[in-house]
C-alpha cells in the first residue's frame, strides 16, 4: 500500500510551496483583497503558468504536460495554504474539467490550450438565484447559437472569456431540458461585480444577451456533466480547503507559543491547547479524506462521487473549523483588519459557498451511501 | 497513491490467507460476527477457552506475536506483516482481546528489561496463550496522573514486601502473571522513585476483587497487596527507574491500540437502511442524513488515516503520535452513534438484552461501553493535551508537583 504521494510529487510540492511563499505573500492578496477595481493578480497568475501549474492534469496534446490529477491535487493544496487570488480554480478545475469531461475534440482544441497558457479565463455559471441548480429554477436560455438570461454570484465571471453555462434548451421541468453551454464571453456577456464575503476571489452576476454559443456534450445531459464537473472540482477543492486549514492552524499555534497572559503562554491553558488540538484532528481527517478522493480521481474510481463528496465536506468543515478557531486564538488582534487571520476565515467561506454548499454535498453524500449499501 | 501490495506483501497476504481459511474456528462466525463491545452470546469463561484455543493454534503454527523473536514463541515478522495479519484474522482477531495487555504491553516490557533466563521461560507461555498477563497501573489516586502511584515497595534482604493497592485492572480475575509499578522512594520528586517489577498473580499477598462495571460486565478489577514478597530478581530495570520502564509499555499501549479502532458506523448505516419512519424510508428524512454524512466523513476519516499509518509502515517508517487521533475521534463518534440509534428505535431503544432489543442490542451494548474507551488508554483530556504538546509543540501544562518531593505533593481525598 502506498496510500501517499510519491517522492516526485512531494518535490512537485516543496517547489510550489517556495514558489508561492515567494510570490504570494499577504500583502499580494491584500493588493486584491483591497482593491475593487481589479479582479485578480495577473503577473502572479502569468508565473503561475510559467511554472506549469495550470497545464499539470491537462494532456499534451492540449498544451498540457499531462502529469495527471495527483500532481495537480498538490499543487490545489499549495495554492490554497498561499491564499493566492488568481482564477485558477474557475479556469482549471470547472472549466478546463468541463472541457475534458464533455468537449468534442475541437472544441477541447480551441480552447484548452488558452486556458493552460493563460491567454483565456474560464469559470463555470450554474445557478440563478437561490436553491441548487436545477429545471425550475433555470431560466437562461441556448437558442440558434445564442445565449439569453442572467447567471449569480458567478466565480471570477467578470475575468473570464469562457463560460461553460447551464442553459435550457428545451421547456419543462424534466432535467433533460437543461444542457450545458460553452460561450464565448467576448461580446454579449455583461458583468456585474457582488461584493462579497472574500473580495480576494471576486465574483460577479452575468447577463447574456445573445452571447455565442454552442453545446458542450449532449442535449439534454446538463445536470449529469454537471455532477462529474463538481465531483472532481470538489476534490481539488477539498485540497485548496486542506491547505488553508493547515495554515490557519499553523498560525494559531504560532501565536498560542509567543502570546503571553497571566504570566504564561497562552498555549498553556487546556481551553486553548484543546480547541488547537482539535483543530489539528479536523485537519489531518480532512487530509485523509482528500487523499482518498485524489486516489478516486486519478484511478477514475467507481468510489469518485463517495470519495469527492467525503473530500468536499471533510475539507468545507475543517476549514471553517480551523479559521475561526485562529482568529479565536488571536483575541482581538484576530478581529483586525491588519491581521491576516481573517484572510483564511473569508476564504474559508468563500469556499463553503461556491461549488454547492454543505447541505448539498451531505445530501449528496448520503445518496452515495445508499446505493453503497444497496450494492452490498 | 494505491492501495496495492507489493509483491512481498502479496504473497505473505495469500499464505496467510491459507491458513486461516484452513484453520480459523469457523464454528464461532456468528458469535463473533454480531459480538459488539465486549457483549456476545457466550458467558465469559467459555469465551477464554476458546480464545486460548484459537492463539495455542496460532502459536504453533508461527502466527502469534507476530513481531516478537522466534526465541519467544513469536515470528520476528515486520509490522507490516503484522498489519496484513490482523486484516486477515477479521473477526477472528476479536478472540486475542484476552491477550492484547499481556503481548502489546507487558512481553515488550519484559524484553527491555528482563533476563534472557526470565523471557526464555514465561515469553512463549505468554505468546501461546497458556499465560494471561495484566498491568498494575493505576491506583484510586492514581490514573492520569499516573506517576502520582502510593503502593510501596520496601526492600527487605534480597527481596520487597509490597503493600498498596491497584485498581482498575483488566482481566487481573483470571491473569497468571502482570507488570507492577510501585513507589520505592517518596522523597524524592514523583517521577524519580518509582520501580516495576513483574510479579506471579497467585503469589499470597495478592487479593483481586472484581469490580461491576456500567455495563454490567466485570472485565477490571481492584487489586490488593498486603505484604506480598517478590525477589529482587523480578525488578525490571533500575531502582528508582519506573519510569521509564513504564513509557516503554505506554508506547507500546499506543501502538496496540491505535489502528482501525471501531466506530459503529457499518452498524447505523445497514440498520438506517431497514429502518422506516410510518411507511417512509429513515434514510430518505433530512436530519437523518445529515448524521449520516457527518459520521461518515469521520469514520472514513479515520480509516484512511489509518491507511496512511500503513503506507508509513511499509516504508519502514514509524507513524507518530498522530495515531492518537484514532481513539481521541473513535471513542466519541461511538458513543453518539449509540445514542442517536438508540433515538430511532424509540421505546424499543431502552431494552438490553440481545434476543428482544432491536438490531440484536448492539447499539445498546456501544451506548454502555463506549464511555470507557474514551478513559481507558488515556482519556480525552489526556490525548488533547498529548496531541497539542507533542504534535504541536505548545507548552507543557504549569506543574505544582514538579521537583517536589513526592510525600509533600498536595493530594486530595
Ligand atoms: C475499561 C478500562 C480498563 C482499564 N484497564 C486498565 C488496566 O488494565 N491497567 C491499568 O493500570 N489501568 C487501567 N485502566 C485505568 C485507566 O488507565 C485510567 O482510568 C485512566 O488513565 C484515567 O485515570 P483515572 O480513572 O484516575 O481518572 P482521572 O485521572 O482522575 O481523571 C478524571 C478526569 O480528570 C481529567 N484529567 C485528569 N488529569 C487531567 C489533566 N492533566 N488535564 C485535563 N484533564 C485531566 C480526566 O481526563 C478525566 O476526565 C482502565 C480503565 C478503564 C475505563
Amino acid at each position: 500500500m502506498e496510500f501517499d504521494f510519491n517522492e516526485d510529487q512531494k518535490m512537485l510540492r516543496d517547489t510550489a510551496r517556495k514558489f508561492l511563499e515567494a510570490e504570494c505573500a499577504p500583502d499580494k492578496v491584500r493588493a486584491i483583497l483591497d482593491d475593487d477595481s481589479k479582479t485578480y493578480d495577473e503577473g502572479l497568475y502569468a508565473k503561475l503558468v510559467e511554472m506549469g501549474f495550470t497545464g499539470a492534469a491537462i494532456p499534451e496534446e492540449f498544451g498540457g504536460l499531462g502529469l495527471g490529477y495527483l500532481e495537480l491535487c498538490v499543487i490545489a493544496e499549495e495554492l490554497g495554504r498561499a491564499l493566492a487570488p488568481v482564477p485558477f480554480a474557475s479556469s482549471i478545475f470547472l472549466a478546463a474539467e468541463a472541457l475534458l469531461i464533455a468537449g468534442s475534440d475541437a472544441q477541447k482544441a480551441a480552447w484548452l490550450p488558452k486556458l493552460v497558457s493563460g491567454e483565456a479565463i474560464g469559470t463555470l455559471a450554474m445557478s440563478e438565484g437561490n436553491g441548487v441548480p436545477s429545471a425550475r429554477n433555470t431560466d437562461t436560455r441556448l437558442e440558434g447559437g445564442k445565449v439569453n438570461g442572467v447567471k449569480a454570484v458567478v466565480p471570477d465571471g467578470a475575468s473570464a472569456n469562457l463560460i461553460v453555462a447551464l442553459v435550457r434548451t428545451s421547456s419543462g421541468d424534466s432535467a433533460k431540458s437543461l444542457s450545458l453551454a460553452l460561450v464565448d464571453a467576448s461580446s454579449g456577456v455583461t458583468a456585474t461585480s457582488q461584493h462579497t464575503v472574500d473580495p480576494s476571489r471576486k465574483m460577479a452576476d452575468l447577463s447574456f444577451d445573445g452571447a455565442s454559443a454552442e453545446l458542450l456534450g449532449g442535449e439534454g445531459e446538463g445536470l449529469s456533466l454537471l455532477e462529474q464537473i463538481l465531483d472532481r472540482a470538489a476534490v481539488l477543492t477539498a485540497f485548496e480547503q486542506l491547505g488553508g486549514a493547515t495554515r490557519a492552524l499553523e498560525m494559531g499555534v504560532d501565536y498560542a507559543k509567543e502570546r503571553f497572559a497571566f504570566g504564561r503562554q497562552i498555549g498553556s491553558y487546556q481551553a486553548i491547547k484543546h480547541m488547537l488540538a482539535d483543530m489539528y484532528v479536523s485537519q489531518e481527517l480532512a487530509r485523509s479524506n482528500a487523499y482518498y478522493g485524489a486516489w478516486a480521481l486519478s484511478t477514475d474510481a467507481a468510489e469518485l462521487p463517495l470519495a469527492a463528496a467525503t473530500a468536499r465536506v471533510s475539507g468545507t468543515q475543517a476549514f471553517q473549523h480551523c479559521s475561526k478557531n485562529n482568529i479565536q486564538t488571536h483575541g482581538g488582534m484576530g478581529f483586525t483588519w491588519e491581521v491576516d487571520a481573517h484572510l483564511y476565515y473569508r476564504r474559508s467561506n468563500h469556499l463553503a459557498l461556491t461549488l454547492g454548499s454543505l447541505r448539498q454535498w451531505k445530501d449528496k453524500l448520503a445518496t452515495q451511501l445508499e446505493k453503497q449499501n444497496q450494492a452490498a | 497513491m494505491n492501495f496495492d501490495d507489493t509483491p512481498e506483501e502479496a504473497k505473505f497476504r495469500a499464505e496467510v490467507r491459507a491458513w486461516i481459511d484452513a484453520n480459523a474456528p469457523k464454528h464461532l462466525d456468528e458469535m463473533l460476527s454480531t459480538s459488539t463491545m465486549g457483549r456476545s452470546n457466550i458467558d465469559p469463561e467459555a469465551f477464554r477457552a476458546e480464545s486460548k484455543a484459537w492463539q495455542k493454534k496460532k502459536q504453533e503454527a508461527g502466527w502469534a506475536c507476530m513481531q516478537w523473536p522466534t526465541e519467544f514463541g513469536g515470528r520476528g515478522a515486520t509490522p507490516i506483516e503484522r498489519v496484513i495479519w490482523s486484516q486477515e484474522e477479521g473477526h477472528y482477531g476479536i478472540l486475542s482481546g484476552i491477550f492484547l495487555i499481556g503481548q502489546g504491553m507487558c512481553g515488550p516490557t519484559m524484553m527491555g528489561f528482563a533476563t534472557k533466563e526470565q523471557n526464555e521461560e514465561l515469553l512463549p507461555r505468554l505468546a501461546s496463550g497458556e499465560d494471561i498477563w495484566c498491568q498494575m497501573f493505576s491506583e484510586p489516586s492514581a490514573g492520569s496522573d499516573l506517576a502520582g502511584l502510593r503502593t510501596r515497595a520496601e526492600k527487605d534482604g534480597d527481596e520487597w514486601v509490597i503493600n498498596g493497592q491497584k485498581i482498575w485492572t483488566s482481566g487481573a480475575h483470571y491473569c497468571d502473571w502482570g507488570i507492577l509499578l510501585t513507589r520505592t522512594d517518596p522523597t524524592v520528586a514523583k517521577h524519580k522513585g518509582l520501580t516495576m517489577f513483574f510479579v506471579d498473580m497467585k503469589s499470597p499477598g495478592i487479593e483481586v476483587r472484581p469490580i461491576k462495571q456500567v455495563n454490567g460486565n466485570s472485565d477490571f478489577n481492584e487489586v490488593f497487596f498486603t505484604d506480598l514478597r517478590v525477589s529482587d530478581a523480578q525488578r525490571l530495570g533500575d531502582v528508582g527507574q519506573g519510569w521509564i520502564v513504564a513509557l516503554t509499555t505506554l508506547m507500546n499501549e499506543r501502538l496496540a491500540i491505535g489502528g482501525g479502532m471501531a466506530t459503529g458506523f457499518p452498524e447505523l448505516l445497514s440498520f438506517v437502511q431497514g429502518l422506516d419512519f410510518d411507511g417512509t424510508p429513515a434514510i430518505k428524512d433530512g436530519a437523518v442524513r445529515e448524521r449520516l454524512a457527518d459520521w461518515h466523513v469521520l469514520s472514513a476519516g479515520l480509516k484512511h488515516t489509518s491507511s496512511r499509518m500503513i503506507s508509513a509502515l511499509s516504508k519502514g517508517e514509524t507513524p507518530g503520535p498522530e495515531a492518537s487521533i484514532g481513539k481521541l475521534v473513535a471513542g466519541s463518534l461511538m458513543q453518539e452513534i449509540s445514542l442517536y440509534a438508540a433515538e430511532l428505535q424509540e421505546q424499543t431503544g431502552a431494552i438490553i438484552d440481545t434476543e428482544t432489543a432491536p438490531f440484536g442490542g448492539r447499539f445498546q451494548a456501544m451506548m454502555l461501553r463506549s464511555p470507557a474507551t474514551r478513559i481507558e488508554g488515556g482519556t480525552d483530556e489526556i490525548l488533547r493535551n498529548i496531541i497539542a504538546e507533542r504534535v504541536l509543540g505548545l507548552p507543557a501544562d504549569v506543574r505544582v508537583d514538579k521537583d517536589v518531593a513526592f510525600k509533600d505533593v498536595p493530594k486530595g481525598a
